[in-house]
């Protein structure tokens, strides 16, 4: 304890380590429930804070990590044509995993602390969210580097200039998606980046995603995704092609189901996403060409492709980006579904419009804030004249 | 009457209520007075240290409505004039003599109607009692010129450990009836009378006009007065005045109109996991609370709140209950650092969020220390607030419009309907830990100063 002290006391104003209070007191803060004590205003706090918000975050994040993990061992022992055993697969996974978690952490540590440097503010953990979510999205293929700029690009540009946690306009980890989608799209899209391969290959397999088939489909399409492997219960399960944690619609629930329970996402967002998402299937269905268009996809099809049920629960939901009224919370995810399936239907040079459609609406959902915020005005006011 | 449900809210689970026991306490060695439980008065001493004082002594007045007084609730002798910054009156500090002798003044009047409005309210004003009233907008102290649209009496209460108003109607009802009396005549519109679910009151209320019984079930805070003009009759605007009084002081005037001496005599709760015997008691406004509450264990360190916990005054030991508290709430300081404790299961953490395994234990009650559970953060719209408000305003947006200083947002996003108190339960909850009551007191501090009424 006297040690701590000491040390304690050079970090202190005056101290000759004052620069890196922040430093410390992040230590800290991480080991310890700190003692501050009320003072003015309510005399007792709730046990919840924000930092306990991004714990369960990260918490409900596990089951996606861990699945992602072992597919992507399994996707790379399946590409080879190896009949591996699961623990196999779960240590391949971890081989490219690990690293991708290492480098985004170190990174977006980095920045967190040097803008908490140079601001002499507290770090805060608004990047723990953020750092556990960004190899999620990734392919298990990225290039660390490519990484690492991606990570640079989210955490400064999509945040730090804004101000930091809770002043961001756009979610900064699809923002670092976004960076390496424009930057290095061959990274990151086409067909040949999902899988994790090995010096042998099997001819059959050509790893792309089944979002990617329904570009060009050849006969009708649900049957042609099924014919490539590709049928609704495993894309519902997850064992397919995909970026890391967005594959599995169970490990996603399981995640939903612990976000919901504690009440640290919005049902309202989460809800309206997958209504949004319905509507846009079932009206591209209506006005389908022919079965053997990507029109003609089903909504729950569009559920368990791609991102689409992930960046539902977890993107969408980010209480700093989306929009902050009850009321805004339903307009906003509906556009998110609605313009996910217009993107992926319509655009055959973005096979995922997930990624689009969230950023595209957090642009937006300080407009419909504005909007309800109006309404609530014109009803008050209409109150007080009645 | 009518009956209001309210589902937004929340009721914190903290351990110690006071039990359903009523005592006399002690009679308090010494009384004091702040001057910020008068909130909107700008205040001048009317007295100096070593002055003798008897029950109903002005103290100080209002600087602008010099009518507007604050009274010694006992006869004694002033040992203090406390001061702050700029030498602005903080409280004043009467030893008491024990005789209670009351101040000569001329007795209320007799008959109680519309026709001897002001009459009455300048013996109310004379008296001492007249700041029992508050007003809306901005949760004053009621300006006695000013015409109120409707009077609300607040019969219950919601907040942390509140006390029972069945205690403190219990024998009182008829100077209740007679308090409601006296409101009555002082507004050509209604008293809205607002109470607990359940609670009958048309026995005491047979035979007047204007009132109105409301009544209110739902979490906290659907006792507050905020509340209630919210959903009964909601303030239009800046020159929409409303008053509003507690029963304690419905009961208070009534008693005063009654015994044509002012009366300065309340029942208080002794609360809180740091309190020993959790009990009501008799005692005088502004006395000493070490005159009737201790903590349980003398050895660890203790928070005098006069008050609830979400919005009384850190009194200290050698504290006083305040001019409006029929409460004082006794919790321990917080002490010691806690391993990880944001990953803690939470079996014994209380929280409005679902996050802790104690969300499954709704019947428990948590001994809740002064810890503040984690550091300052930016504003994150959790939507954990629009959970807690039961009124049609936006908290987040009125919030930011005050943090911007717009006073016209303001305004539209009704900061005329709310007080701090109507916040609390927003700001112990903030996962930010923000200072939600102190913004909207900036804020309604921005429209006093704007309205030309200075705070």
């Amino acid at each position: 304890m006297k040690t701590r002290g000491r040390i304690r006391s050079m970090f202190e104003k005056g101290g000759s380590l004052e620069r890196l209070w922040p430093l410390l007191d992040a230590a800290e803060t991480f080991l310890f429930r700190l003692p501050a004590r009320t003072s003015g205003g309510a005399h007792i706090r709730d046990a919840y804070d924000l930092k306990r918000m991004m714990m369960i975050v990260v918490l409900a994040l596990f089951p996606c990590m861990a699945f992602g993990t072992y597919n992507v061992g399994y996707q790379f022992y399946a590409s080879a044509g190896i009949a591996a055993g699961h623990l196999d697969c779960l240590i391949k996974g971890l081989w490219v995993v690990v690293p991708l978690y290492a480098v985004t952490f170190a990174v977006g540590g980095f920045w967190e602390a040097f803008f908490a440097l140079v601001r002499g503010e507290e770090i805060n953990e608004g990047f723990f969210v953020t750092g556990t979510l960004i190899p999620l999205v990734m392919p298990p293929t990225i290039p660390l580097w490519q990484l690492a700029l991606a990570v640079s690009f989210g955490v400064v540009l999509g945040k730090e200039l804004f101000g930091g946690t809770g002043m961001n306009v756009f979610n900064p980890a699809l923002v670092s998606r976004a960076f390496l989608f424009f930057a290095y799209p061959k990274s990151i899209s086409g067909a040949g980046v999902w899988v994790l391969k090995g010096d042998r290959m099997v001819d059959a397999v050509s790893g792309a995603t089944p979002l990617h088939l329904g570009i060009e489909p050849v006969g009708d399409i649900v049957p042609y995704l099924s014919s490539n492997g590709f049928d609704f219960w495993r894309m519902f399960s997850g064992l397919e092609p995909g970026s890391i944690g967005e594959t599995s619609v169970i490990a996603i629930l399981m995640g939903a189901a612990l976000l919901l329970v504690t009440r640290v996402a919005s049902w309202r967002i989460m809800l309206s996403v997958f209504a949004g998402g319905a509507a846009m299937a079932l009206l591209c269905n209506a006005f389908a060409p022919s079965p053997a268009s990507m029109l003609a996809l089903p909504a729950h099809y569009h559920f368990v492709m791609g991102g689409f049920a992930f960046g539902a629960v977890f993107m969408a939901t980010d209480p700093v980006s989306a929009a902050g009224t009850n009321a805004g919370k339903f307009i906003y995810g509906f556009l998110i579904g609605v313009l996910a399936v217009l993107v992926r239907t319509l655009n055959p040079a973005y096979p995922e419009g997930m990624m689009l459609a969230i950023l595209f609406m957090n642009l937006f959902s300080p407009l419909i804030d504005y909007m309800v915020v109006r309404l609530n005005m014109r009803r008050r006011r209409l109150r007080a004249a009645g | 009457m009518a009956n209001y449900r309210l589902r937004k809210g929340y009721d914190i689970r903290i351990e110690g209520q006071a039990e359903k026991i009523l005592e006399t306490a002690p009679f308090p060695a010494a009384v004091g007075l702040y001057a910020s439980d008068f909130y909107g008065m700008a205040p001048k001493a009317l007295v100096d240290g070593g002055e003798r004082v008897k029950v109903g002594t002005p103290l100080w007045h209002d600087r602008r409505r010099e009518s507007l007084v604050v009274a010694s609730p006992v006869s004694g002798t002033v040992t203090e004039v406390r001061r702050g910054a700029r030498r602005a009156l903080e409280a004043v500090i009467v030893r008491t003599d024990g005789k209670q002798q009351a101040a000569k003044s001329a007795p209320p009047p007799k008959r109680t109607g519309p026709s001897n409005r002001k009459e009455i309210i300048s013996a109310l004003c004379a008296s001492g009692l007249f700041p029992l009233i508050r007003q809306r907008p901005f949760g004053t102290v009621a300006n006695p010129l000013a015409e109120p649209r409707d009077i609300f009496v607040t019969a219950m209460d919601t907040s942390p450990l509140a006390p029972d108003q069945e205690l403190i109607l219990r024998g009182r009802e008829q100077e209740f009836m007679r308090g409601i009396e006296v409101l009555a005549a002082l507004t050509t519109g209604k008293v809205h009378i607002c109470t607990a679910g359940g609670m009958e009151l048309d026995s005491h209320t047979s035979g007047l006009e204007n009132i109105e019984h409301h009544q209110f079930t739902g979490p906290h805070p659907a006792g507050n007065a905020g509340v209630h003009i919210h959903h009964v009759a909601p303030i239009k605007g800046v020159d929409d005045v409303v008053w509003h009084c507690t029963a304690q002081g419905a009961i208070l005037l009534g008693r005063y109109f009654i015994t044509n001496i002012p009366s300065f005599e309340v029942t208080v709760a002794v609360a809180g996991s740091a309190a020993a015997d959790r009990r009501h008691v008799r005692t005088l406004i502004g006395a000493e609370i070490s005159s009737f509450a201790r903590p349980n264990d003398s050895s660890s360190p203790v928070r005098y709140i006069s008050g609830n916990v979400l919005t009384g005054r850190n009194a200290g030991a050698d504290g006083f209950l305040g001019f409006s508290d029929s409460l004082v709430s006794l919790i321990p300081e917080a002490r010691g650092k806690k391993f990880l404790g944001w990953l803690a299961l939470g079996f014994s953490l209380e929280s409005v969020s679902a996050s802790f395994i104690s969300r499954f234990l709704p019947r428990r009650r948590f001994s809740i220390d002064s810890n503040r559970n984690g550091s300052v953060r930016a504003f994150v719209a959790t939507g954990i607030y629009e959970r807690l408000l039961p009124m049609d305003i936006l908290p987040s947006f009125l919030l930011k419009s005050i943090l911007a200083g717009d006073i016209e947002e303001m305004e539209k996003l009704g900061i005329l309907e709310v007080t701090p108190e109507d916040f609390a339960l927003c700001e112990y909850a903030c996962p930010s830990k923000t200072d939600i009551q102190r913004i909207i007191r900036d804020g309604i501090g921005l429209m006093l100063k704007e309205t030309g009424e200075t705070e």
